[in-house]
């Protein structure tokens, strides 16, 4: 398999996993937002989560929902419209070893982001439009999954699919925390709903409930979202499934180390310690700067020959 | 539908309707098809059509004003028939003629015996801007140096085709020919079905097939790869599509490298690894730096040095381009007679060499009932056209006639054929051409039909997408309907 089209398989995991979230973040706090007050909830939260907040800053002068919901569609660099298009290139140098129906859903995702969107951004269509997005985005995973023998090719994409998954999963938890921690008592009602939330937005309500069993605490939330060792959206699954696909490519040694090191991080991580001492945000981002590691040792080995 | 309605036009040769309305025979399901079709049906399917293409991606790249602008794949609904019997003459007249032009490549750079002969004069080759030095003396395997060939063909207007040009470079649309029919069975099944109509689908494995039949190593699984100059060119879309049907990697120039063995390898996770063929989609120029032109960053330095040393088919054959060079192209007839003694199957178009005398007074004094062109353009550029052109075009063309004889050949005008086209909401007759395929290897093998390219605006003759012209899925038909069919079961 060629070095070249390893790289863009990898990079197309990654921005359908991110065109992804991002659509599902924004549906989900949509959603967050009918049942609170309206001062408990900043949709600067978003743009935070996206990490692009001096694009945003640039281009609105403030966070309101109108303005941040337009510039995740639209915003040239980082919006859904854009990491479909980074996507769509990738998948169009990469058809020869895709199959044929992810090139047509492909188009599909592409013709409906490039379709008119300023209606979209009303509350009344804006949910069908995210549901439709995030629907053909697990369609194109299933078809990957589905039809794709397991080889370099289909473990390059699984990689960048992870790599994504696991920073995305730590950005929610980052804003999460910045956002909820350390609020007095009597918004404890709200920080529930809260919590719920940042679960929903990756799609983890159902499985943390099963798992946890009690009363939702940021605590356990952030256990859970970090070290759940069956969940595919925790850090740690993440990693650890970063870590088998590796195992199956040549060379693998140097990136195999780097991923399980973070794995065990996540794993062994102790949320209740991390927020008496008041470290889980210097934790979080220790964790982003693993996972960059892991990323410069897959570019180094198998991208840049 | 009436199609006593359809305005048929005087001198042109119409494929599918004789007169008043009457379908030609052996095509007279589609002609009933469109007696018992609506206006909203057709456009229904029209409209299906365009979704289709866009589902599809089906897109070419058209550069303009220093951008690259992907367009829709233009596509007619109504499919262009031609009749299997008329088919399988064409098909050996295509063989025949892909044979003769290696046969001559080959001669041509090695003993030059048809020159020795007198057959063709030595100038044509010394002048042609796509003969290279660099490649006298090698013999490819079977002695093929255009393994892709794509033909231009035209019906005149007395029902007969002739060939209009050879692409031996690398040649395209053949990507398109297999979408057509990808969109006609998802909008058509019904009308499809009442036709027997030739698979296309086979030609990627035939592709596949001779591409490894030329591997220099005797190996199960040689490696075969599709080198492309990269996405912003306007045939990438084919180059991928290809790719994929075929099984093979799609490679840039920077995916490759020449080792100190004169051999390629392409760099991949695992390592570099050897390619045995190269199925190139890039032009001679740009295909080695270190050969030919030093500011290539599409190719691959020393290519070249690893297929002379045999380490590595390239398809085609760098050099392979000094056949299809217009004014090569009117020795072809000769060819044929020369290398094989056979009678050529199909016709030349008349042509004029502005290099010989005689033709060329003849050509300046009737410039105006003329189409002059180029030796060495594709894509129809710089191409005149006699009736239509500006005083000042004619001056200038004369000039350069004058100046440069052997950079142009002339053809008398030939009034393409046309065949029924949706237009709006009217079926029109259009100008149609087309390129079917051929493949030479250790076998010879020719598409079932080929990619149809329409004018779609009335009275053109310019059949390029690059230049608003459209396409057609082109169906060869044999007699035997599908009723026979259905009754035989």
């Amino acid at each position: 398999m060629l070095s070249s089209v390893a790289e863009r398989l990898y990079w197309l995991g990654r921005y359908l996993e991110r065109t992804e979230n991002t659509a599902r973040l924004m549906s989900v706090y949509s959603n967050l937002l009918l049942d609170l007050p309206k001062h408990a909830f900043r949709w600067e939260s978003l743009v935070e989560i996206t990490g692009f907040v001096s694009a945003f800053e640039q281009r609105f002068s403030a966070a309101t929902e109108r303005n941040v919901v337009k510039f995740l569609f639209d915003d040239p660099s980082c919006s859904l419209r854009a990491t479909t298009n980074y996507a769509r290139e990738n998948a169009r140098t990469t058809r020869d070893l895709l199959p044929n129906e992810v090139w047509e859903k492909m188009n599909e995702l592409h013709l409906l982001l490039e379709s008119d969107i300023s209606q979209r951004v009303n509350r009344s269509q804006r949910h069908e439009f995210l549901a439709s997005i995030i629907d053909l985005c697990l369609e194109l995973n299933g078809y990957l999954a589905g039809s794709m023998s397991r080889k370099s090719p289909y473990y390059f994409l699984k990689l960048g699919r992870n790599v994504e998954r696991a920073d995305m999963t730590t950005r929610v938890i980052d804003v999460a925390c910045l956002n909820l921690i350390g609020r007095n008592k009597e918004q404890d009602a709200i920080a529930n709903i809260l919590w719920m939330g940042v679960l929903q937005s990756l799609n983890a309500y159902q499985m943390y409930r099963q798992q946890v069993q009690d009363r939702i605490s940021g605590v356990a939330v952030v256990d859970f979202l970090l070290g759940d060792t069956d969940f595919p959206r925790s850090v740690g699954y993440c990693l650890a499934d970063m870590a088998s696909s590796i195992k199956h490519l040549p060379h693998h040694s140097p990136a195999l180390r780097a991923a399980q090191r973070v794995k065990r991080r996540a794993l062994n991580a102790s949320a209740d310690a991390l927020l008496v001492s008041e470290q889980l945000h210097e934790f979080i981002d220790g964790i982003q700067e693993d996972l960059s590691v892991v990323h410069n040792k897959i570019c180094q080995i198998w991208f840049s020959s | 539908m009436n199609l006593k309605h359809y305005p048929l036009q005087a001198g042109l040769y119409d494929e599918l309707i004789s007169s008043q309305g009457r379908g030609r025979p052996g095509l007279g399901e589609l002609s009933k098809f469109l007696r018992g079709a609506s206006e909203a049906s057709l456009n229904e399917k029209k409209a299906a059509a365009e979704l289709a293409i866009k589902t599809l991606g089906i897109s070419f790249t058209v550069y303009s004003d220093g951008e690259n602008i992907d367009r829709q794949w233009p596509f007619d609904i109504i499919p262009r028939l031609i009749q299997q019997a008329e088919w399988q003459k064409v098909e050996m007249g295509l063989k025949q003629r892909l044979k003769a032009l290696n046969l001559f490549i080959n001669d041509i750079y090695n003993d030059r015996e048809i020159i020795k002969d007198g057959i063709i004069p030595h100038e044509i080759i010394a002048s042609s801007k796509d003969y290279r030095p660099e490649c006298e003396g090698i013999q490819p395997k079977f002695g093929t140096w255009a393994h892709i060939c794509g033909s231009d063909l035209i019906r005149d207007r007395d029902g007969s085709l002739y060939v209009l040009e050879d692409n031996l470079r690398v040649p395209s649309g053949v990507s398109y020919m297999l979408e057509n029919r990808n969109i006609s069975k998802r909008i058509m099944p019904e009308l499809l079905e009442r036709h027997q109509v030739l698979p296309v689908d086979d030609y990627p494995s035939q592709l596949f097939e001779t591409l490894c039949s030329l591997s220099p190593r005797n190996i199960k699984r040689p490696e075969v790869v599709l080198l492309t100059p990269g996405t912003f060119n306007s045939a990438y879309f084919e180059h991928a599509f290809l790719a994929q049907r075929m099984g093979i990697e799609l490679v840039q120039g920077s995916d490759l490298i020449v080792d100190n063995d004169d051999c390629v390898y392409m760099k991949t996770v695992a390592g570099l690894e050897k390619v045995d063929v190269i199925y190139r989609r890039i032009d001679d120029q740009y295909l080695d730096p270190e050969a030919f032109r030093a500011d290539s960053l599409l190719g691959v330095p020393g290519l070249l040095r690893a297929w002379r040393a045999g380490h590595v088919a390239l398809a085609n054959a760098p050099g392979a381009g000094v056949a299809d060079d217009k004014v090569v192209y009117t020795y072809v007839p000769s060819m044929i007679r020369y290398y094989l003694n056979e009678t050529p199957l199909l016709p030349n178009v008349p042509s004029y060499l502005c290099s010989d005398p005689e033709h060329r007074s003849f050509v300046l004094d009737h410039l105006r009932d003329l189409v002059v062109k180029p030796a060495n353009e594709s894509g129809g550029y710089g191409m005149y056209i006699g009736p239509r052109e500006t005083e000042r075009f004619t001056q200038k063309i004369r000039q350069q006639i004058v100046k440069n004889p052997r950079n142009y050949m002339a053809q008398p005008i030939i009034s393409l054929s046309t065949v029924p086209t949706w237009i709006g909401d009217k079926l029109e007759p259009r100008h149609v051409d087309l390129r079917p395929f051929i493949l030479q290897g250790s076998q010879s093998f020719v598409t079932a039909g080929g990619l149809t390219r329409v004018a779609l605006i009335k009275g053109s003759l310019v059949v390029n997408s690059s230049q608003g012209g459209g396409s057609k899925d082109t169906w060869i038909v044999s007699k035997g309907s599908s009723q026979d069919k259905t009754d035989a079961v």
